[in-house]
């Protein structure tokens, strides 16, 4: 009871600050307009304005709220102006890379928990990867696919699926490892084949692996699907609201694609907690 | 056709070679650890560079390692200008302003319960969110130059790095924070000898993250502008004019700068935090 208070407050301070930045940031452009007019305005029409300019460098909260309104709600969801139809392109290639990203990242990590060369040869590598920023590959893999005739959803979902797949890939070797060696020993004498232990023990003990890593998964794929459709000259999905937003200074339009974003992130991290705390339970390990 | 052949014969060699080294008895050496992925990278590169040349694969596709090598010697120094300006001006400024203010607030948010209770759910909902998406918003605010660069990183580190500090300065165990009373420790002293030193461990877990999400910021910021000098303009405008050797031979400087980024960070944890179970191996 008493954090949904204090987050309460700290939100609502947030959003106190942000209409006080708004006034800052934009009351330059608000003064000039009114020399240009001649006019004097006061204090209060000077914040007034700096609420409801039309380009403002920052939009208050309730212009951002009433474009997300007009965007989703107003709008037909086959209309190009639909924020809804936007995040769709967005989401579905997330989605197609994301599974693309898990599966084989799951694959490749049942072969490196049995194949002792693998295990020495890859790990490295997939830990390695982790410092390297990968995401500066996605422009080229964009056009080079453009190139070959590949267009469309494919290309974001290819850069979505090597976002995720190296996090799962070192989350699922841990988590397949992580059965106590005193398990393995039972199903040892229990004469237990490969498979049956894969099923019966490594399997079942990784899934809180699993989920941590694919929550990071999901967020990292719906990254690489926004930036893969930066490259593309911007013409649908949330990057290309974003690119096209920045190109024409439609901030209101950049904040809305944003904040569109943020809740498909986090419906999508809410979606695999949830399923992580119903599968975990019908588990019993929690 | 020949070099196809070869690059299949050299990596049924290589691999066999691998799993013989892998199940032999030295496998636990550190020599052999350190072989065995050398020797798998190696491979990959010279399947590459074997299928490439074998299958014809157009330039505009994928060109060969050795041309990337090639191109990457020819244009040092604009790979140095590139490097300075994204990475010494954009990324590390960001990172150090990102990082230290996270740690600061940090450290605040664990003197004010009220103001922990209520950032950390927004902060850790922050840290799961596509901030790459702000990068439009603050290089309009801050111009094209490197300023706009750090800022988006700035943002991009401070989430992941406030919720290590925080997590990091509650690690201290009961029994500990007694010790310190019947030492009569005031507030000040418990914070520096107890509960700081406590959050190391923490703090640089989210320091080494935090070195990627740099890099990718800085670059992917320049993609919304930045001046005709950068990694990420070099990317964008060399994929324009279908330059890949020039791309890949970015692509092969930021990851070595990454990683070199990441093992530095993890020399100066070893050095911190050696007292820690994790490092004492």
């Amino acid at each position: 009871m008493r954090s949904v208070v204090s987050i309460c407050v700290v939100v609502g301070a947030l959003i106190f600050v942000w209409y006080l930045a708004a006034v800052s940031l934009n009351s330059t452009w608000a003064l000039d307009k009114a020399k240009r007019a001649g006019a004097e305005i006061g204090t209060i029409e000077l914040i007034l304005d700096t609420w409801s300019q039309e380009k403002p460098k920052l939009p208050a909260p309730h212009q951002v709220a009433s474009e997300l309104w007009k965007t989703t709600v107003e709008k037909k969801i086959t209309s190009k102006r639909s924020l809804i139809f936007h995040s769709w392109i967005t989401l579905s290639s997330t989605l197609v890379g994301f599974l693309i990203g898990t599966s084989l990242g799951i694959l490749l990590a049942i072969g490196i928990v049995h194949n002792n060369a693998m295990n020495m040869s890859v790990m490295p590598w997939a830990i390695a990867s982790q410092t390297i920023p990968i995401l500066a590959i996605a422009p080229m893999i964009i056009v080079v696919l453009n190139s070959i005739g590949v267009q469309g959803l494919l290309p974001k979902a290819i850069i979505s699926s090597y976002l995720c797949f190296f996090p799962v890939v070192v989350g699922m070797v841990k988590g397949l490892r992580s059965p106590d060696k005193i398990d393995t020993d039972l199903l040892q004498t229990y004469n237990a084949t490969n498979a049956q232990k894969f099923w019966k023990l490594r399997l079942p003990t990784s899934m809180p692996f699993l989920f941590a890593s694919l929550k990071v998964g999901i967020s990292a794929s719906l990254v690489g699907a926004i930036v893969g459709e930066l490259p593309t000259g911007a013409v649908r999905g949330l990057g290309a609201r974003l690119l096209a937003g920045s190109y024409y200074g439609q901030t209101i339009q950049i904040w809305s694609a944003l904040i569109m974003a943020a809740i498909v992130a986090a419906a999508l991290v809410g979606i695999l907690a949830l399923l992580q705390k119903l599968m975990l339970k019908r588990m019993g390990m929690t | 056709m020949n070099l196809v052949v070869g690059a299949l014969i050299f990596w049924v060699s290589a691999w066999i070679l691998n799993a013989k080294l892998a199940d032999s008895a030295l496998a636990e050496t550190r020599a052999i650890k350190l072989l065995v992925p050398v020797i798998f990278g190696l491979t990959i590169i010279g399947i590459w560079e074997l299928l490439v040349r074998g299958l014809n694969v157009p330039m505009v596709i994928l060109p060969p390692p050795s041309l990337v090598i090639e191109t990457a010697s020819q244009n040092l120094e604009i790979l140095w200008k590139d490097l300075v300006q994204t990475f010494i001006k954009g990324a590390f400024r960001g990172y150090v302003l990102g990082c230290l203010s996270a740690i600061l607030v940090g450290i605040l948010l664990e003197r004010f319960e009220f103001l922990r209770l209520g950032l950390m759910p927004v902060a850790s909902f922050m840290a799961a969110l596509p901030i790459v998406g702000t990068a439009p918003i603050l290089v309009m605010w801050f111009g094209f130059g490197w300023q706009s660069k750090a800022a988006v990183v700035v943002v991009m580190v401070f989430f992941p790095m406030l919720i290590n500090t925080v997590a990091g300065l509650r690690e201290s165990s009961q029994i500990q924070n007694d010790l310190m009373r019947t030492y009569a420790a005031n507030n000040w002293q418990a914070f520096f000898k107890l509960r700081f030193p406590a959050a190391m461990p923490f703090i640089f877990n989210g320091l080494k993250i935090s070195t990627t999400l740099a890099l990718i910021g800085a670059i992917v910021a320049e993609f919304f502008g930045s001046p005709t000098v950068g990694m990420g303009f070099r990317i964008s405008t060399s994929v324009g004019r279908l330059a890949l050797d020039m791309v890949w031979a970015e692509i092969v400087v930021a990851a070595v700068v990454g990683s070199l980024f990441y093992g530095i960070i993890v020399i100066i944890e070893k050095g911190v935090t050696f007292w820690h179970p994790s490092q004492r191996g």
